[in-house]
């Protein structure tokens, strides 16, 4: 193996797993065991895993508790989406729709970032609340400015360009920045800022520069991943970007265990298909104890297993072999 | 010239000063918790902080590290005013410090620990970790044969990878001196570094913090507040009660000192 050069990857065991993963699927597919719902239904966990990640980042790993994770989805989602409908749909625009949402949802959350990042826990949370709230009513009331994006009735006319492939190669991209970052240097830095801020500062760590630093590229993955879901259904409705919205996103967070690329993974996945399954699983006559069920779930959980499903560690391929001792 | 060149005995306030805290003073809302506070640090110094509990030696560590702003008052560091940086800045500037109560990174590994503080030192930031850069694998070995030289200094490197939380009490406590010397200070600020230690741990520890001192030519200001710990092992100490300076000298001076009896265990009268 090449050990000089750059090592932009995974670990083969990782990308080996991926490979066969995608091909497995694409044959699903195409053979019709995998129906174009579930297709979407499995680009949707894998947005939302994207999405995750970023949050994960900002909250799992810096240990800034943020709630309106959803609005830098949303300024993601119509950056593109604007992007797209005026160039026109097509795979080149979307990877600029792509950029563009990641720097957009960047570039807000390193102007709010600043003045706001130097609160704690709580009162971060109740900001970074009331920045989700102003978004929505900007979204509400976007047609003012640009017609295009179409207000409170929604934004309509995206083309859908979106699949299966994109999310995951998007997704696979997202997983190695990823995990590159935060088993590295950059990534101890964060979580010290996480662990103890006052002891992180006292050695030598510029805790608002890292603050900052975890919180835009978190919600830089919520852009991307926003970009990605404009262009799934084709059709943006600003109430897709609420309050409550942030909320799933945090679940999945905390359900996979903060600070575990690999528990945001599962719990993505295994809560999109839950939510759908239920949908599908469930007589009809039983379909309203879908919304008791899931929060059920959520309350074991946390009664069981408070730190989530992977509480800090990580699937073995997931590590730099440095880390893979025992402890 | 100054400093090591001379016996201990020499040293004294007249010498240049590694650290000068000119009248310093902080004010919490009505409560002074440190008043006109005036000393040097000479370099190559083991000076003791001491004082009964509330006297305001923490307050002092935590003003000269920046973590409060001065109400008044300067701090000077190789002749280089300090007060109004940031914690990180003035670590970066040669101060390290330990916390009475320790505050290790609990979920991180005792390498880690140790790896985080000699992260400013690295210049390969987030593009080279993420593209896991030639540069940004050299420097990695490099932090990690520092941090295990640092380990293995305090008796830690088959701890390496357990988390700091996991480790005894008396192996915390050394993980957070590795963890201040790793950058390699000029000045190691301890506080209370002997607290909750039994006699025979406290021993060990001063002979620890003797050998390093000497190994690294530190200079070490340190809090304490058990007399007799201060006693074995400082050159000088500095006594504080209610915020201000109350007595300085040598240890067996100051415990001589009717002021320093009083303040310790109290007059008399009723």
């Amino acid at each position: 193996m090449n050990r000089r050069g750059f090592r932009f990857d995974l670990g083969w065991r990782a990308l080996v797993l991926a490979v066969v993963g995608f091909i497995l699927i694409q044959v699903l597919m195409w053979l019709r065991v995998i129906n174009p719902y579930w297709q979407q239904i499995g680009c949707l966990a894998g947005i939302t895993a994207i999405s995750a990640l970023g949050l994960n980042l900002v909250y799992g790993y810096t240990g800034q508790f943020s709630l309106g994770h959803a609005a830098f989805y949303g300024i993601g989602a119509y950056g593109a989406a604007l992007l797209t409908r005026t160039l026109g749909g097509n795979i080149w625009t979307m990877m600029l729709g792509i950029l563009v949402g990641a720097v957009l949802a960047g570039l807000v959350a390193f102007a709010i970032g600043l003045p706001i990042l130097r609160l704690r826990s709580d009162y971060l949370a109740i900001a970074t609340l009331g920045f989700g709230i102003i978004m929505k009513v900007l979204f509400d009331n976007s047609d003012a400015v640009f017609p295009m994006m179409g207000g409170a009735a929604g934004m309509t006319g995206i083309a859908r360009l979106t699949n299966f492939t994109w999310v995951f190669v998007v997704a696979l991209g997202a997983v190695m920045v990823l995990r590159n970052l935060v088993f590295s240097s950059v990534g101890r830095a964060l979580i010290s800022v996480r662990e103890d801020e006052l002891a992180a500062e006292a050695v030598g760590i510029n805790t608002t520069k890292y603050k900052t630093l975890g919180f835009v590229v978190g919600c830089m993955y919520a852009g991307v991943a926003g970009a990605l879901y404009a262009h799934l259904y084709a059709y943006l409705n600003p109430a897709n970007f609420d309050f409550l919205k942030s909320i799933d996103v945090l679940l999945v967070v905390v359900i996979g265990g903060l600070g575990s690329i690999s528990g945001t993974l599962v719990a993505a996945i295994g809560w999109t298909f839950l939510l759908e399954g239920l949908r599908v699983a469930l007589p009809a006559s039983v379909q309203d104890w879908r919304m008791v069920i899931y929060p059920l779930v959520m309350v074991i959980f946390m009664l069981v297993r408070p730190g989530g499903i992977f509480a800090g560690t990580e699937f073995s391929f997931l590590k730099p072999r440095e880390y893979r001792r025992k402890r | 010239m100054s400093g090591s060149g001379q016996t201990r005995e020499t040293l004294t306030e007249s010498d240049p000063a590694l650290l000068e805290v000119r009248g310093l003073t902080k004010k919490f809302g009505g409560l002074v918790a440190v008043n006109d506070f005036s000393m040097k640090v000479v370099k190559d110094e083991l000076v003791g902080l001491i004082g009964p509990n509330g006297a305001g030696k923490t307050t002092v560590f935590n003003l000269i590290t920046g973590m409060y702003g001065a109400t008044s008052g300067s701090i000077l560091f190789q002749g280089m005013r300090i007060s109004g940086k940031k914690p990180f800045q003035v670590y970066q500037l040669g101060i390290a410090r330990t916390f009475q109560n320790i505050r290790l990174f609990r979920q991180l590994s005792v390498l880690d620990n140790v790896r985080v503080a000699y992260h400013h030192r690295g210049e390969a930031g987030v593009v080279h970790s993420v593209l896991r850069s030639p540069k940004f694998r050299r420097e990695e070995k490099r932090v990690t044969d520092r941090a295990m030289e640092f380990l293995s200094i305090l008796g830690l490197e088959q701890r390496r990878d357990a988390l700091a939380r996991n480790l005894p009490y008396g192996e915390q406590r050394r993980l957070e001196i590795a963890r201040a010397l790793v950058a390699g200070p000029k000045l190691l600020l301890l506080d209370e570094p002997a607290a909750g230690m039994n006699p025979f741990e406290v021993g060990r520890l001063m002979e620890l913090i003797r050998s390093v001192k000497e190994q690294f030519k530190l200079t070490v200001f340190l809090i304490e507040h058990q007399m007799r710990v201060v006693m074995g092992v400082c050159e000088r100490v500095v006594v504080m009660e209610f915020g201000e300076i109350i007595a300085k000298g040598k240890p067996e001076q100051v415990q001589q000192d009717p002021k320093v009896i009083e303040a310790y265990l109290g007059t008399d009268e009723p």
